[in-house]
């Protein structure tokens, strides 16, 4: 990597990480609302009204003013109603395969597209490369029909 | 045909590895594919279960319970389903913030007080609830029969449950009888479905 793109990387990770730290030690009610799911109906927590969530709401509220980070009070939802409770699939068993897929995906295509380029590229010059017969290029046999009996008409 | 076989064949000359590659990346392919269809299809059975145990009740089947074990919310360790074989069992669904549960709960608590443990056994699963909420439910109401915690509601997936509350009634052999009650038992289908059960 060049010295600028270090460079870049350096800002990034310095203008990325406080607010990712500051969400994790003093989250709010509005982030975790878009990272938990209603256990009933299977919807973000945002966009439910059934009994449960307004419970789960000020569950996460109390937890917040006690100081709980958001991994602590996540980790407290998964204990009450299991890993269906996060937005995010957890990183294990079958659901591993939410995260995995995309990447296999991407990785599968990406093999695909550098295999068939590498073809193509080496392909290209000799395709590019007229088809000589005893130092003239070949025509093609209908053009080469019509060119015959328009020099006929031509000879006449 | 034979000019298309020569064009094959000569790029084939020019990329002795590229049939290779290809079947290789074939093999791959169809070899994910095919582990995808054996997980799904695996998913798929095991979440159609509960389904299952309907359609065989309603067949006039009496399909065998599936046994679970769950945390106590009201005593201490796990119940095991099976440890109560050889008494009459009422499943009961429910959670706290259920309106319909609050009604129910002392009809359940009025059967266990005249059944006695020895023969009758309700057996409350409270599931998609904090079990802070239900053990105050539990104290609000005297439940006095045994209350589990069915964290991720697998088990009540199990037992297709699709609301609460919900009841299933268990013989002694451990297979269950009568009625899957959606909604708040009345006093009628809880004689009705443990007459059925007692007998047999």
């Amino acid at each position: 990597m060049s010295v600028r793109g270090l460079l870049l990387a350096a800002v990034l990770a310095l203008l990325l990480a406080p607010p990712t730290a500051a969400s994790e030690r003093h989250p709010t009610l509005a982030e975790l609302e878009h990272e938990v799911m209603c256990p009933t109906c299977h919807q973000l927590l945002e966009l439910s009204d059934a009994p449960i969530a307004d419970r789960i709401r000020a569950f996460i509220q109390a937890r917040i003013e006690a100081g709980d980070t958001k991994s602590e009070i996540k980790q407290r939802l998964v204990s009450e109603f299991g890993e269906a409770v996060l937005a995010a699939p957890p990183t294990r068993g079958f659901e591993l395969l939410a995260w995995l897929l995309p990447i296999l995906g991407l990785a599968g295509s990406g093999l695909v597209i550098a295999l068939l380029a590498w073809r193509w590229t080496r392909l290209k010059p000799e395709a590019a490369k007229p088809h000589l017969v005893n130092g003239f290029s070949e025509l093609d046999p209908k053009l080469a029909r019509r060119l015959d009996e328009e020099l006929a008409l031509l000879d006449r | 045909m034979s000019a298309a076989r020569t064009t094959a064949e000569a790029r084939v000359a020019r990329h002795p590895s590229s049939g290779k590659v290809r079947a290789a990346l074939q093999t791959v392919g169809l070899s994910l594919v095919a582990l995808l269809l054996v997980i799904l299809a695996m998913r798929l059975v095991s979440d159609s279960s509960g389904r299952r145990l309907d359609k065989a009740l309603a067949a006039g089947k009496s399909p065998a319970a599936p046994d679970f074990s769950l945390p106590r919310l009201n005593g201490d360790g796990r119940l095991r389903l099976s440890s109560l074989r050889g008494r009459t069992v009422v499943l009961n669904f429910w959670a706290s913030w259920c309106v319909p549960c609050k009604q129910e709960a002392p009809l359940l608590q009025a059967a266990t007080r005249r059944f006695g443990s020895a023969s009758l056994v309700v057996v409350g699963v409270d599931a998609q609830d904090f079990r802070s909420d239900a053990r105050r439910f539990i104290a609000r109401y005297g439940l006095t029969y045994p209350v589990v915690h069915d964290n991720g509601a697998s088990t009540a997936t199990h037992y297709n449950v699709t609301g609460f509350p919900e009841t299933w009634f268990i013989d002694r052999s451990g297979h269950l009888v009568g009625e899957h009650v959606k909604g708040p038992l009345t006093r009628r289908q809880l004689a009705e479905n443990l007459a059925i059960a007692l007998k047999r």
